[in-house]
């Protein structure tokens, strides 16, 4: 007994350094987002339902370094949930009232249309398929499809050469969109490698079983901080991914005030982005995008 | 139904590639589990303590922990082998834990003066497991066999989500997540379907074997 508490402290001890040191970078407070004062919406409308309510069901990836992360604390940080609190405050809901549900991308869909969640936040691109079942607020962001390799690979220098080098092998994630553009870019479909999640990815690229990770540069720049100067991103961004809010389909007004609420809101958007996707070297802070029409 | 027929090219790729997986799982676990349990049997005690830990070992760590160390640890070895030969490995060497103890349990279903007798006529251990024990423990053994080599079947699924890609699991996977299509119909009326086509299969096949390998005792 005696053996086991120490193990018991000992380990306790452990836990306690890493969440100290953990807490330790955290000097990037994200900003809290102006919350309206009882606003007004006319009745009948989601924004009236939602404010009446007083929270906001939002799905959101929680596995997404930059965009939708759940830290350790069981909060859910990145730019995607920064959108989210700017959207809620303008309904005068502050950010401790909003319900994050985490939403992976094959559900994406199916919780909007099951009203599990007023609106998805969860690196969502802008698609013709995904609209005919739900509609898009948006764009907020434009991400781009990169290729990062080992520091030391000069034969990849972008897309292209995947199909030059036919044993080249290429690692995305299951079911994701830069995973069906890649496709176009390869010499045979086996030059595919596909995991559940962008992590495997750099592990098998450190290991040297796959020559190549393909996805948006801003994931890529994440992996790319991290490595010490393992990985390197090479060629231009090949891709437009316009990520846009899921809303229930056909939902105008909801849209109208989503597009409105952004554009009011500038400088949180772009507070937004710098202290969350843009901590990470080599990005940009981007403007606002031009917003697609509301349908 | 129109989800799948839309993509059935997609679906029949998918079939294809679970069922190399399951074909390549089958004929390494098969040998490998009976020679387990040869070793599990066998007089040699070193051979028996190795037969234990191998059973003990890969049957009690779930597969998707296998599959880690197949896909990532043994590269971290300095084996660089395609995804596809990791994830069959994985899946033979759980499985044939599972093929190990069932064989074992047939053994042990057979009375051991048939061993006795075997070795009076002066057969050695092999020539007597091979001849006379195994023939008779192989009866016993179709149906608890079967269930096992049904769930390999059903766990080539899980083989399909480390680095491999394109099996049935997959495909429901991407043409839900990447192409949009509806959950429902994509697994209900491809995934599901794909999968019985082929474990029905193995169900009725082992039925068959069962029966001609039936003998009143």
């Amino acid at each position: 007994m005696q053996f086991r508490r120490t193990a018991l402290v000992a380990t306790l001890s452990v836990v306690a350094l890493t969440a100290a040191a953990c807490g330790g970078d955290d000097d990037s407070a994200a900003p809290t987002p102006e919350v309206a004062d009882a606003p007004e919406f006319e009745a009948g409308t989601t924004m009236a339902r939602i404010a009446e309510a007083g929270t906001i069901r939002v799905g959101t990836k929680f596995d997404q370094p930059g965009f939708g992360l759940e830290n350790l604390e069981g909060e859910v940080e990145g730019f995607d949930v920064e959108i989210a609190k700017i959207i809620a405050g303008a309904l005068g809901i502050a950010e401790d009232d909003i319900d994050f549900q985490q939403t992976p991308s094959a559900v994406r869909e199916e919780v909007l249309e099951g009203d599990e969640v007023d609106m998805v936040v969860a690196t969502y691109t802008i698609n013709d398929t995904r609209k005919e079942r739900i509609s898009f607020a948006g764009p907020y962001y434009t991400a781009g499809q990169q290729i990062m390799v080992a520091s030391d690979n000069d034969e990849i220098d972008g897309p292209d050469a995947l199909r030059d080098n036919p044993d080249a092998k290429v690692c995305s994630v299951t079911g994701s969109t830069p995973a069906e553009q890649i496709t176009e870019y390869l010499a045979s479909p086996d030059q595919l490698v596909l995991f559940d999640e962008y992590s495997q990815c750099a592990d098998s690229l450190s290991n040297g079983q796959v020559d190549a990770v393909t996805t948006d540069n801003v994931i890529l720049l994440g992996f790319v901080a991290d490595s010490d100067g393992e990985f390197k991103l090479v060629g231009e961004q090949f891709t437009e991914e316009p990520y846009g809010i899921g809303i229930p389909k056909g939902d105008v007004e909801f849209c109208e005030f989503i597009h409105d609420t952004l554009r009011e809101n500038e400088d949180a958007y772009t507070e937004a982005w710098e202290a969350t996707a843009g901590q990470v070297e080599g990005t940009e802070t981007p403007e606002l995008p031009e917003f697609d029409e509301c349908a | 139904m129109s989800p799948v027929f839309d993509n059935i090219d997609l679906f029949v790729d998918g079939f294809l590639t679970s069922l190399r997986i399951i074909l390549f799982a089958l004929a390494g676990a098969l040998p490998l589990g009976v020679l387990i349990a040869a070793c599990r049997v066998s007089p040699i005690p070193p051979l028996r303590a190795f037969g234990t830990f191998w059973v003990t070992t890969f049957r009690n760590t779930p597969l998707t922990v296998v599959l880690v160390f197949c896909a990532f640890g043994l590269p971290e070895l300095g084996i660089n082998r395609s995804f596809f030969f990791f994830g069959v490995l994985g899946l033979v060497l759980y499985t044939s834990a599972f093929v190990c103890e069932a064989v074992r349990s047939g053994i042990n279903s057979v009375p051991a003066g048939q061993a006795e007798a075997a070795r009076s006529i002066g057969l050695n251990f092999t020539q007597g497991l091979r001849f006379v024990v195994l023939p008779q423990a192989l009866r016993t053994v179709v149906p608890p066999l079967g269930s096992v080599l049904i769930a390999m079947m059903k766990n080539s699924a899980v083989v399909g989500a480390f680095g491999v890609g394109g099996d049935l699991w997959s495909t429901g996977q991407r043409l839900t997540s990447a192409l949009g299509y509806e959950t429902l119909p994509i697994f209900v009326g491809g995934v599901a379907v794909g999968y019985l086509l082929i474990t029905l299969t193995a169900g009725a096949l082992l039925q068959v074997l069962e029966r001609k390998v039936a003998i009143a005792r």
